[in-house]
This record gives structure tokens, C-alpha cells and sequence, in this order.
């Protein structure tokens, strides 16, 4: 078990005028571990995942990055062509919405495809299995790899946005609230897809959401957040099960049950 | 007999600030230990702390003061102070627990949540012994495809046992393993138990029925119930 | 010149379109904007040519104009009166003879020499620009070399119709980094930029675009591994000359569904011509023309 940690983050602060986004948050995320980071809206939750996914800058604090080669990047002094050519290699994004990275004018295929043409890749036939072994492992019949997305449900366009993210076999991948807005059913689908890919795949992974059901279900650690401070973290089961501040406690009392 | 798990001067107090910040002292000063090959039954009366204490003991609780031992790799790991990670490593190489409750994972079947709780095995090995175990827990063929939301209290608690003695953990902590089960599956856990205590696991359990705690334990640790410090 | 400057721009213009043409030679392919001018005939009629032409030429070259291959089309007749009565140089309709060749959409048949200069009226310089509207992102994906998303549309073309349906304005990468538009000529002629000894600039006047291809440039046409490159042209002889290896223009005969083909590149059939080829259809043309 390695003890280098893949991602780390110290001292990040960023207020939005008056408003505290982040205050003195440090996070760390380990080789094939998922870290859940939870709490309601104005946490700041989701500014930390753009911020250590570099797409915000903080006002102070680092964000370090180990590279593939072992040396560590800070994210925030790395040029831009380099930090893209990262969010289009080594790691992925999935937004809420499908739709914000996905192209609804190009066919699956196209899709699924394109982060391999932006590699380089240039043998038609080689791209479009590929594409066709990615639909396949979200579940989308591969017979639709020449369909539009236009015509896919929010759940499929959710699938082939992962699809899409993961044919690059990025080591870590933020996710932004994957299944808010999905049906319940759908919902369930998604999140058994995103257990086993990340299981199955030893990815990393940054999740962001506001549903503790789905914290318990995909992390080994979550980060529960309010107002920009980080107020409770450790593994998932003990901070949901035997919560220490008062805010985790609220939180967690707070959910129903069916 | 190598001494496999260890609490010294265990304590833990609730303090729930939505309740105006009362705390609720629930354990003090425990200390137990179990060997390989052992079998230790907490016993006590209800609401005395047994099930916080197994939580506790898997890391799934705080603790408040002293220590919890586990022997992890032939070294002795302190439990309380652990990082999330290295208590993760734990659990999936070392501690292995069955709650009173299978906590239901959508759209996953019952041979694939059992299976899933192997380690160092190849899927097919894994999804074999996970038959076996199934099949040996009489939880039909037919049934093993299906996610186990809709099955019987029963049903859904031979799964979360399958799952448990799945991963040969070499300790195993028991929270009610037998509390839904007809006789005939009763004795089967018991015969399972049994022959992981002989295969060397160290188990600590909660036995609500004292039959299957006398046909298993080798001790008895009392957890009692401490007085309200309102 | 009657009250014109020499080639109708005034010095500090000509100036600052040659700046923007060393630019757009040190980078090959790369976009060079210029403050392009009102120029006496609309946008869409070859103003950023004719800014590119006006700006190279002198006293002593000789001009050639052509639109769609042809030297006779009212365009192109247009432009080279206009450059004879600004600039008072000789004119031709040779294409050896030219030392400057200003072209719609075409590109001379006969091989070009490191005496010559090609000067292309370019519509839309930005190659992306049916793929991604937004302008500033076209231009970050130039700068960093991103250009995922046009193989993306040569994939999607595949997927369609089973090969890339661009036949013309076909996307090409100049010196190996930045992808460029070639401006409307077809498929057929992209080899010919390749490795040109003559130089290449390209102007769009509406867009107020330059780039230029120095000479001997890789220039290398957008393709797969699996689905390569090729030329297509009509798969027949030119009617008045023989030819079978030019571009063709397809003449509607009659309204019996006659038709004719012959050479775009007009030069290039008279050249034949009078060096004796002839077509299957020859004596009919004097009395269609």
C-alpha cells in the first residue's frame, strides 16, 4: 500500500467578494480511493472540486498533482495547454449535465471517439471499436454508436458522457453530482455503473454531492462541508454512523428514508 | 494462541448537540481480548452497548478514550488512532463484520454482493465460493441473480452472512448472526462459525440466543450498562 | 494612373499588408489578421485577393487572373482590367508566363515555379468555423494545437457516407502544426500546395484574414490510417483536348441532357490545344461558345 498520496491540497482559501468559499481546506486523495465531499448549497463543495480539478483558481493554498512519472505538478502554475491536455488524459470531468461535455450534433462513436483523436489516434476502424467496447461497458447498446445523442435519455447521456471521460483511462476523475436531476430508477443504474467502473478500473475519484445515500454507496472517505469550512472528514461509514460536529449531526438526521 | 484483537481501557460517550449537547456515556473501561481460534460472546442487557462496542471495535465507531489492537499483517495496528486508509486496509485484508442489517445496494445481485467481498480471488473462484456459500445458506438458485430487496428478513440475512464469511477474514465480529433464522439455518451458522474458529479466525459476537452463544463461545465478556451522566 | 496610387492602395497600407504577409510567411498557416480596406467592389468578390495582389505587386510582374480555372469569366476579367489600369503592368493569361497568378477557387494545372507567387480569394479562412462558432475558442484551439474536433468531423463523415464527403475546401495541415483552408478549391488540388516551390498567400477581405504557405512547405491533406486521402475527379477526357488527367467543368449542351466536359483550368486546354491534342468533342465548341 502505497502511502503517496495522488492529489493533495493545503491551506486553499477563495471568497467571492465577502462571501467565504473556501476557508483553509486541505484535502487528500489516494490511488483508487473515491472522497466525497457533501453538504448543502453555499458549502463551497463544488468550488472545491473546481478548484482542485484547477478549472478555479484560489486566492492562496496549493493544489499538488503526482504525475505518472512520480514528480509533482502544481495545478495552479501549470501552463494551460498542459492542464488540458491533463483534463483530456490522465483525468475526466463529469458534470451534473450531461450535455455541457457532451457534442449532441456528433454521433456516440463521434464522441467516445474524440479525446482519442485529440491523442492522436488516426486508424478509423481502431477508434470505432474502441468507442464501441466503452459503449458497451456503460451499458449502451452498441448498436446506437452511430446515433445522435439528441435522441438518448438523460441516463444515457449521463453513461456516454462516463464513456466518453473514461476511454482515455484517466487515473482520476472529479464528478460533479452524477446522478442529480435523474430519475430514482435511472439514478440507481448510474451509481451501480460508476461502483464497478471504479472498482473494476482502480480509479481515483473526487465526488461531489449533496445526496449522503450516494457518499455511503461510492466512497471509502467523505469531507462534509459548510460555509466554505471543512467541518468533519475520516471514512465514510464513521462519520455518517457516529457523527462528530453538530452541522454532520443536523445533516444526517436530516435525511429521509423511504 | 496469539492474541488477534485487544481493547485497553476502552471508553466512548454520544454527545448530541441537536439535543442540546447531552452526553450519553456508553462504554468505560473495557477491556477484552480475543485469540485465534476463539470465540468471545459479549453478553449484557439490552442497551447495555454490545453492538457499539463491535462497531466501535470495526472502526465504525469513534472511541472516546483507550485503544483498540488488531493483530494487521503480524504487527499490532492501534484501531482509535488508525488513518481512514489504513483502517480501509484493515478491513479488507483483516476484520471482517456482519451487521444485524443487510444494507441493500440497488440493482446488485446477491451472488455479486457476496462474491464482491473476496479478496485475492479471481471472479470466477469468487463467484463459485459465493454459490457455495448461497446454496449452503439455502438461499435457492434461482434466487441468487436477483438483487435482495425484496427478500425475507431471513433471506436478506443469510446474504449479509454469506458475505461476511466470504472474505476468510482472520477476525470476524458477529452482531446477531442468527437473530432471523429458522433452526435448521441456525445450526448451520453454527457449524460455519465452528469451522472458522478451527481454521484459526478469532470471532467476536453477540448472541442474542444463548443456545447458539453456549454451542460457540469459549467466553463471555459482560458489557454493563453505565449509569447517566445527564 | 488618374489620381490612383500604384496598384490603388496608398504606401502606408501596402505597408501594413506586407507586415501582416512576412507574419503570415514566418508561420505558416497561422491566421494574421490586417486592417483590411474598403475596396471598390463588395465583400464576397475577392477584395482580401486583391489587397494580397496589390500589396506584392511592382511595375515589372506580370499578372494573371483566373475564377474557376478560367481567364474569360466576367471576374476575373474584372479584376486584371482593374490592376492594368491602377498599376499599369502587363497582363497575360499564360501561366508561364505570370509572375503573379491571383486565383478563385482553382489552382493551375501546370506545376509552378519558385518565380511565381499564387495569390488565393479566400470566403472563410477559419477551418473550424462549422464546427465551432465561437471564434475565441477557434482560436485557442490554433494556439494549442487542438484539433481533435475536425477529425471528429472526418469520423462522423466515415460513419455517414463510408469516406469524408469534403470535396472541397478540404482542411490541411501546413508544416506539420497548424491546420488550415485551403479556400474553396477542390479536393483534387490539394497535392498540387504541397511542397510548392512557388510561394502561397492567401487573403480574406471580408474576414480580414492573411496566412501564406512558404515555398517548399509540407502541406498534407486531413485523413486516417484506414480511410487515406485521395483525389477524385470526373471520370472522363476533356472534350476539346483529350486531357484525362485535369480538373473538369461539366457544360450542360442542350436540354436534351447533353453534356460536355472540359478543363476548368482554361490556359491549360489552349496550351493543349495548340500543341495539337484534341478532344472528342472539339468541332462542336465554336459553335456552343
Amino acid at each position: 500500500m502505497t502511502d503517496e498520496t495522488l492529489l493533495s491540497a493545503r491551506g486553499l482559501n477563495l471568497n467571492f467578494g465577502n462571501i467565504p468559499a473556501l476557508v483553509s481546506v486541505d484535502a487528500d486523495l489516494w490511488p483508487g480511493e473515491v472522497l466525497a465531499i457533501v453538504g448543502e448549497s453555499g458549502s463551497g463543495k463544488t468550488t472545491l472540486l473546481n478548484v482542485l480539478s484547477g478549472r478555479m483558481a484560489p486566492d492562496s493554498g496549493v493544489v499538488w498533482y503526482r504525475a505518472p512519472d512520480g514528480g509533482l505538478v502544481d495545478v495552479h502554475a501549470m501552463p494551460a495547454p498542459a492542464l488540458r491536455a491533463l483534463h483530456r488524459s490522465d483525468w475526466g470531468f463529469v458534470h451534473q449535465n450531461p450535455r455541457d461535455n457532451l457534442r449532441m450534433g456528433v454521433t456516440a462513436g463521434g464522441n467516445v471517439g474524440e479525446r482519442l483523436m485529440a491523442q492522436g489516434s488516426r486508424h478509423y476502424g481502431d477508434i470505432r471499436a474502441e468507442a464501441i467496447n466503452w459503449l458497451e461497458q456503460v451499458e449502451i447498446d452498441a448498436a446506437r454508436v452511430d446515433d445522435l445523442p439528441r435522441n438518448f435519455s438523460g441516463g444515457m447521456l449521463q453513461r456516454l458522457q462516463i464513456a466518453r471521460t473514461l476511454v482515455t483511462h484517466p487515473r482520476l476523475v472529479f464528478m460533479d453530482e452524477p446522478t442529480g436531476g435523474l430519475d430514482v430508477s435511472v439514478q440507481a443504474r448510474l451509481l451501480d455503473l460508476i461502483r464497478s467502473l471504479v472498482r473494476r478500473l482502480n480509479i481515483a475519484a473526487v465526488l461531489v454531492t449533496h445526496d449522503l445515500a450516494v457518499a455511503r454507496l461510492l466512497a471509502h472517505r467523505i469531507m462534509v462541508m459548510q460555509r466554505g469550512v471543512v467541518v468533519e472528514s475520516g471514512l465514510t461509514d464513521q462519520v455518517l454512523d457516529d457523527p462528530q460536529h453538530p452541522y454532520t449531526q443536523l445533516l444526517v438526521s436530516s435525511v429521509l428514508t423511504a | 494462541m496469539t492474541v488477534m484483537l485487544q481493547t485497553i481501557d476502552l471508553s466512548k460517550q454520544f454527545l448530541l448537540h441537536l439535543q442540546g449537547g447531552i452526553r450519553i456515556p456508553v462504554l468505560g473501561d473495557v477491556n477484552m481480548q480475543v485469540s485465534s481460534g476463539a470465540c468471545v460472546a459479549l453478553a449484557g442487557p439490552s442497551g447495555a452497548g454490545k453492538t457499539t462496542l463491535l462497531r466501535s471495535l470495526y472502526g465504525n465507531y469513534r472511541v472516546g478514550a483507550g485503544a483498540i489492537l488488531v493483530r494487521h499483517n503480524n504487527e499490532m495496528i492501534e484501531l482509535a488512532t488508525a488513518s481512514p486508509r489504513v483502517i480501509v486496509d484493515i478491513r479488507a485484508h483483516t476484520l471482517g463484520y456482519v451487521s444485524q442489517f443487510l444494507r441493500v445496494v440497488p440493482r446488485v445481485a446477491a451472488i455479486d454482493i457476496v462474491a464482491e467481498a473476496a479478496h485475492n480471488l479471481a471472479p470466477e473462484a469468487a463467484h463459485e465460493r459465493a454459490r457455495d456459500l448461497l446454496t449452503r445458506l439455502h438461499i435457492p438458485h434461482r434466487l441468487h441473480g436477483l438483487p435482495p430487496a425484496t427478500f425475507s428478513g431471513g433471506e436478506q440475512q443469510r446474504i449479509n452472512l454469506a458475505r461476511g464469511f466470504m472474505g476468510s477474514h482472520p477476525i470476524l465480529l458477529l452482531d446477531e448472526p442468527t437473530a432471523s433464522l429458522d433452526n435448521a439455518n441456525r445450526d448451520i451458522v453454527i457449524a460455519m462459525i465452528q469451522e472458522a474458529k478451527a481454521a484459526g479466525t478469532a470471532i467476536v459476537g453477540i448472541f442474542h440466543d444463548t443456545y447458539v452463544r453456549d454451542a460457540v463461545a469459549d467466553q463471555l465478556y459482560h458489557v454493563l450498562p453505565l449509569q447517566d451522566a445527564a | 494612373m488618374n489620381g490612383y496610387n500604384f496598384a490603388y492602395l496608398d504606401e502606408q497600407t501596402k505597408r501594413m499588408i506586407r507586415r501582416g504577409i512576412l507574419k503570415a510567411v514566418a508561420i505558416p498557416g497561422h491566421q494574421v489578421p490586417f486592417g483590411s480596406r474598403e475596396m471598390p467592389l463588395p465583400y464576397g468578390w475577392g477584395t482580401g485577393g486583391i489587397q494580397v495582389t496589390a500589396a506584392v505587386l511592382g511595375p515589372f510582374d506580370v499578372l494573371k487572373v483566373i475564377d474557376q480555372g478560367a481567364d474569360d469569366t466576367t471576374n476575373a476579367v474584372s479584376i486584371r482590367r482593374f490592376f492594368a489600369r491602377t498599376a499599369g503592368v502587363a497582363t497575360t493569361t499564360h501561366t508561364d508566363d505570370a509572375t503573379i497568378i491571383q486565383t478563385r477557387h482553382r489552382i493551375p494545372e501546370l506545376a509552378l515555379t519558385e518565380k511565381q507567387i499564387l495569390v488565393y480569394q479566400v470566403p472563410q479562412p477559419e477551418p473550424l468555423s462549422k464546427l465551432e462558432s465561437s471564434r475565441a475558442e477557434t482560436r485557442r484551439m490554433h494556439g494549442l494545437a487542438e484539433y481533435g474536433l475536425m477529425h471528429v468531423k472526418l469520423y462522423e463523415d466515415i460513419t455517414r457516407f463510408g469516406h469524408v464527403s469534403i470535396s472541397y475546401d478540404y482542411p490541411v495541415m501546413v508544416g506539420g502544426r497548424y491546420l488550415m483552408s485551403p479556400s474553396p478549391i477542390p479536393a483534387f488540388d490539394n497535392p498540387k500546395m504541397h511542397m510548392m516551390p512557388a510561394l502561397q498567400l492567401f487573403g480574406a477581405g471580408r474576414e480580414k484574414r492573411i496566412y501564406a504557405i512558404p515555398p517548399y512547405t509540407s502541406v498534407v491533406s486531413l485523413d486516417f490510417d484506414d480511410h487515406p486521402f485521395r483525389t477524385t475527379r470526373a471520370p472522363h477526357a476533356c472534350g476539346l483536348c483529350g486531357a484525362d488527367d485535369s480538373y473538369l467543368d461539366e457544360v450542360v449542351t442542350d436540354d436534351q441532357g447533353g453534356r460536355l466536359y472540359v478543363c476548368s483550368d482554361t490556359d491549360h486546354c489552349e496550351t493543349r490545344r495548340d500543341a495539337g491534342h484534341v478532344g472528342s468533342e472539339s468541332p462542336e465548341v465554336e459553335q456552343a461558345a
